[in-house]
């Protein structure tokens, strides 16, 4: 049976440092490997952040939830909120941001969704009742070193 | 941003004392980058060896911190944990920088 925690916070900056702290401490203690914390904590990070920082964007910020189930193989996430949908109502298309240019011309953002698209093995999205939910399948055995 | 600095052989060495360069404290970073970088040596080091999480956004402030240095000055990174040198990789921006596997690695490269 998978071991399962659901956790909340304010969507800000300092809310979202708050989640992730927790919600690593709950991943050790269930016993998740310590090569899979990174992976996690940076998918949860991107996916938290955009919440932070576009859902919520000049709005007041509103609640973000977490619903965890750790399983033999991997790690499986709701995010929930109440800002603004994804735009079109999909998971955004993550292009890798081009590094192949010059110094002025490098990205400094776009990053995000890439990441989180990489690194999951599912990503869902689904906007109902006025709320975000975004599914998030990480089998962090992929991914390690 | 608890930023140190230490000018050693022409190149000034950044330390960054604390575990995490976040969404929280990437524009403090930046802005702190640009103070320590704007003056001195045309050489700098980004020492990321007590830095355990970087995130997009981190990562996007390491890059501007490169980008807003002056004409000919060069920045390079040393130190980066197991899970910083993973973001680093998988958005390819390991190919932009000049990585050290520590500092002291690099000033003993230097010496000898």
């Amino acid at each position: 049976m998978a071991h399962r925690f659901s956790l909340s916070e304010t969507a800000t900056e300092s809310g979202v440092r708050r989640l992730l702290s927790k919600g690593r401490a709950r991943l050790v203690a269930a016993h998740v490997p310590a090569s899979w914390l990174g992976t996690i904590e940076l998918v949860w990070a991107e996916a938290l952040n955009n919440i932070a920082e576009h859902a919520y964007a000049g709005l007041e910020p509103g609640k973000v939830h977490i619903d965890v189930a750790i399983e033999e193989f991997g790690v499986s996430a709701r995010i929930r909120d109440r800002g603004r949908p994804l735009p079109g109502l999909e998971v955004p298309v993550a292009q890798l941001p081009e590094s192949a240019c010059p110094v002025e011309s490098l990205p400094e953002g776009g990053f995000g969704w890439f990441l989180i698209n990489d690194l999951c093995e599912s990503v869902i999205y689904q906007r109902q009742n006025g709320e975000n939910q975004l599914s998030l399948i990480i089998h962090p055995k992929e991914h390690t070193a | 941003m608890d930023l140190q600095s230490t000018e050693t052989n022409n190149t000034l060495i950044i330390t960054v004392n604390e575990a995490r360069i976040d969404a929280s404290a990437a524009i403090r970073f930046k802005d702190s980058m640009r103070a320590l970088t704007e003056s001195g040596p045309a050489k700098a080091v980004l020492d990321l060896s007590q830095v355990t999480f970087v995130d997009s956004s981190g990562l996007g402030a390491i890059v501007a911190s490169m980008k807003q240095l002056r004409s000919g000055q060069q920045l390079d990174l040393a130190g980066l944990t197991p899970d910083v040198a993973k973001v680093f990789r998988l958005t390819r921006m390991d190919s932009v920088f000049v990585i050290h596997d520590s500092i002291e690695s690099m000033t003993r490269q230097a010496a000898g």
